[in-house]
């Protein structure tokens, strides 16, 4: 027996609104006429914009993604598809295709079919073309490569220590020996100065050469920022802390007792001479040196006891050089450039009263002073200091008064200098917040390097062109002895307007050391 | 002639309204406009006669009729039933049937002469069918749609049914009634024909939805309007001539 196969045949009616011959469907009505009731596509924005990295060439995924994806391919039409998402969610998205565009046009052409019900049980289906307009956009990655902002490894660089002068020394030192070439940012920091770094290595090198140059410790520490159990790799980011001893060039410091008796019988009060790679101390009643190394400050670590703003200007009433100063067994290294005189001394202030206290000092830069000179020194007699050591002195072993340094006059000083120093700029920006004190205290730092022969042999002095030769032939102040035309070092120029003085560059040679 | 009318914001005209050669039906409600534009066409040809059907107002669904008699439900009340035979003209006859079905309008669809019926209709309602309203019966399903009453309507002139309807039944319907048969729909494409629209010899009623195509459409079939038109006065004149010299 043959099944019957009954196929149902279909007529033709008029679409009701039109009248044209059409086959029966739920709305009765020709596509035509539908379509012209009902737009399914209504609510469908026909341009979009898609944000691309021009740098690494993906495309931004919201909320914060960034996906990179080729043209015409898979991951770039999920990425278009997902921005008309929130206007697809009233119709079926059935299909979706690229349509050809120009590849340098920024231009992405999206094809997509989408079927709505309209009525009842009448799916109308309808091919739309979206139009995205690639805007370029600079994904987090490049913006952090591009503006430096990258580290992986940290070096904080911190002075306890309320004068910065051994950091402006730090940076000349960074400048001569270009130490710092492979930072990828400089930031300053109220307490010191933050180096980062793109690599661990880098870093260390960098810390090596504080170790050298400079008396300090470190700490080493690393933050895990990502790791992969699977692969055992561990991603850390690395810092190191490095602590620059806190006593500063012109500092009083005071020795517990037990180190100064290590230190060649000095007196327990000495003055900081300098710090380069060792702290130099010297006594101002003996013109004993001592040279003390990072290893042996941080074993048994000394305060200073004054720093150069607690100082008071005193005028120098009388010198009398002491020349057969007898001295006793086990003495250490005595300083032959240094003179020893007893001063004494008025405060400035108080000169020609008749009430004035005068002070009696024993100080080591006899050679450079004369009476009616200034002197910048620390009053211990009717001082306030705060520090254990120096209270459990013998009273009658404290001076009356510690002559830390000549007073020069500054602006005839300044006036004078013909040489310069380079600072260290990142990103055009002068490091640190160069307010007026920091500013003033840069200046005191070029001071000290005029003061200061073995401080000038380590970092690079510039000739300033600025400033023309010294006229000032018959100046009758004895200034110490600053830097020659040999120590200096001419600075390299450009000047991109004037070519004309491009020849100039040409005899630009190092003339020092 | 075919007219756009709503009952009550409705387009189912056909629901609230029984339309025959020698009178109509209207169901109780408060549509003013509705009654007097079927008044105005209608009242002074045959009676309008406002009415409940089981005290419901959709008359158009529960009962069927033609010139010659009406058929209500059993469920119709004694004094709906004396308010009809007193409203309608003496030659028309009315009787009460129990049908199972008893949506008498969405099964049944006729004419003057002949009547399409659900297949499942008791034998009692075929046999009144036969006597009341004077018409052969035939029991037949337009394609899946078993409720002609609703999918179909039919005046002496034409018969239109839903839009679905395959050929091949429309042209045995064709067959059965000897009336051309058309697939069409109403009030803007809805299939439900018989209660989108009431039709008689000469005026059709359809929902306010209608387009001109499907008036168009209904008017053709069930040749509404055409008095006027040259070819059916020379074909009419020449028919009375010709009767008139025989």
């Amino acid at each position: 027996m043959q099944s019957l196969d009954i196929k149902p045949t279909v007529g033709l009616i008029a679409c009701c609104e039109c009248g044209v011959a059409i086959e029966p469907n739920p709305a009765n009505m020709c596509s035509g006429c539908l379509r012209s009731r009902v737009d399914i596509t209504e609510g469908i924005t026909r341009q979009c914009t898609i944000y691309m990295c021009k740098f690494c060439d993906r495309y931004f995924v919201p909320p914060s993604a960034w996906m990179r994806a080729e043209l015409e391919s898979k991951e770039l039409l999920s990425i278009c598809l997902k921005k008309l998402k929130p206007m697809l969610t009233k119709v079926r998205l059935t299909d979706a295709c690229f349509v050809w565009t120009e590849a340098h046009s920024k231009r992405i052409k999206v094809k997509i079919t989408i079927q709505k019900e309209v009525f009842t049980n009448t799916i109308l289906q309808q091919a739309v073309v979206v139009e995205f307009t690639v805007h370029s956009q600079l994904c987090d990655d490049c913006r952090r490569a591009e503006a430096k902002d990258f580290w992986r490894a940290c070096v904080q660089v911190r002075q306890r220590a309320e004068f910065k002068k051994t950091l402006f020394y730090l940076e000349q030192l960074l400048l001569k020996h270009s130490a710092h070439k492979e930072c990828t940012g400089v930031k300053p920091v109220p307490t010191g100065i933050d180096f980062y770094f793109a690599k661990q290595q880098e870093a260390r090198k960098f810390v090596d050469f504080l170790m050298t140059v400079l008396p300090c410790k470190y700490h080493y520490a690393q933050e895990l920022v990502s790791h992969d159990t699977k692969n055992n790799t561990y991603d850390y980011k690395h810092t190191f802390c490095v602590e620059i001893v806190p006593i500063c060039r012109d500092n009083i410091v005071c020795l517990p007792k037990k180190q100064a008796q290590q230190y060649g019988n000095m007196s327990q009060i000495v003055l900081c001479l300098r710090v380069s790679n060792v702290i130099t101390l010297i006594d101002p009643n003996n013109l004993q040196l001592v040279d003390v190394q990072a290893t042996n400050f941080w074993r048994e670590p000394f305060d200073s006891l004054c720093g150069p703003k607690q100082l008071t200007e005193f005028y120098v009433l009388d010198v009398e050089p002491v020349n057969n100063f007898e001295r006793k067994a086990g003495h250490g290294y005595v300083s032959k450039k240094h003179e020893l005189a007893d001063v004494w001394l008025v405060r400035s202030d108080q000169v020609g009263m008749s009430d004035a206290q005068s002070l009696s000092a024993r100080t080591h830069i006899g050679h450079l002073l004369s009476p009616g000179d200034l002197v910048m020194a620390f009053d211990m007699k009717n001082c306030n200091v705060n520090n254990a050591t120096f209270d459990a002195m013998n009273i009658d072993n404290v001076p009356d008064a510690i002559i830390v340094r000549k007073v020069f006059d500054r602006t005839r000083r300044t006036a004078k200098r013909q040489w310069k120093l380079k600072r260290l700029v990142v990103d055009g920006n002068i490091v640190g917040n160069e307010t007026a004190s920091v500013a003033d205290e840069f200046q005191g730092f070029m001071e000290d390097i005029e003061e200061d022969a073995l401080m000038r042999e380590k970092i690079n002095i510039y000739k300033d062109a600025e400033k023309g030769p010294n006229v000032d032939g018959d100046d009758a102040e004895d200034h110490p002895d600053a830097p020659t035309l040999a120590e200096m070092l001419d600075d390299l120029k450009f000047d991109d307007e004037e070519m004309k003085e491009a020849e100039s560059a040409e005899d630009d040679e190092a003339m020092q050391e | 002639m075919a007219l756009r009318v709503d009952y009550e914001g409705s387009n189912d005209v056909g629901v609230f309204c029984t339309l025959t050669n020698s009178y109509c039906l209207v169901g109780v409600g408060g549509t003013q406009n509705f009654y007097s534009i079927l008044e105005a066409e209608l009242s002074d040809l045959i009676p309008v006669v406002h009415t409940s059907i089981a005290s419901t107002r959709i008359v158009g669904r529960l009962t069927v009729g033609n010139r010659h008699g009406l058929l209500v439900p059993n469920a119709t009340t004694d004094q709906e039933l004396q308010h009809l035979r007193n409203s309608l003209p003496d030659e028309v006859a009315i009787r009460r049937v129990d049908e199972r079905l008893s949506a008498l309008g969405n099964v049944i669809a006729c004419n003057d002469h002949v009547a399409i019926v659900h297949a499942e209709i008791s034998a009692e309602t075929e046999q009144a069918l036969v006597e009341v309203l004077k018409v052969e019966v035939f029991r037949v399903s337009l394609a899946q749609n078993s409720l002609v009453g609703s999918y179909c309507i039919l005046s002496s002139n034409g018969c239109l049914v839903a839009a679905r309807t395959p050929p091949e039944t429309q042209r045995e319907i064709a067959a059965l009634l000897q009336i051309p048969v058309v697939a069409g729909t109403c009030n803007r494409g809805s299939e439900l024909i018989g209660a989108g629209m009431v039709v008689n010899d000469w005026v059709a009623f359809c929902g306010l939805d209608s387009t001109s195509t499907e008036l168009s459409v209904v008017e053709s079939i069930f040749k509404l309007g055409e008095q006027g038109a040259p070819t059916s006065i020379s074909n009419q004149l020449r028919d009375t001539l010709i009767e008139s010299m025989l």
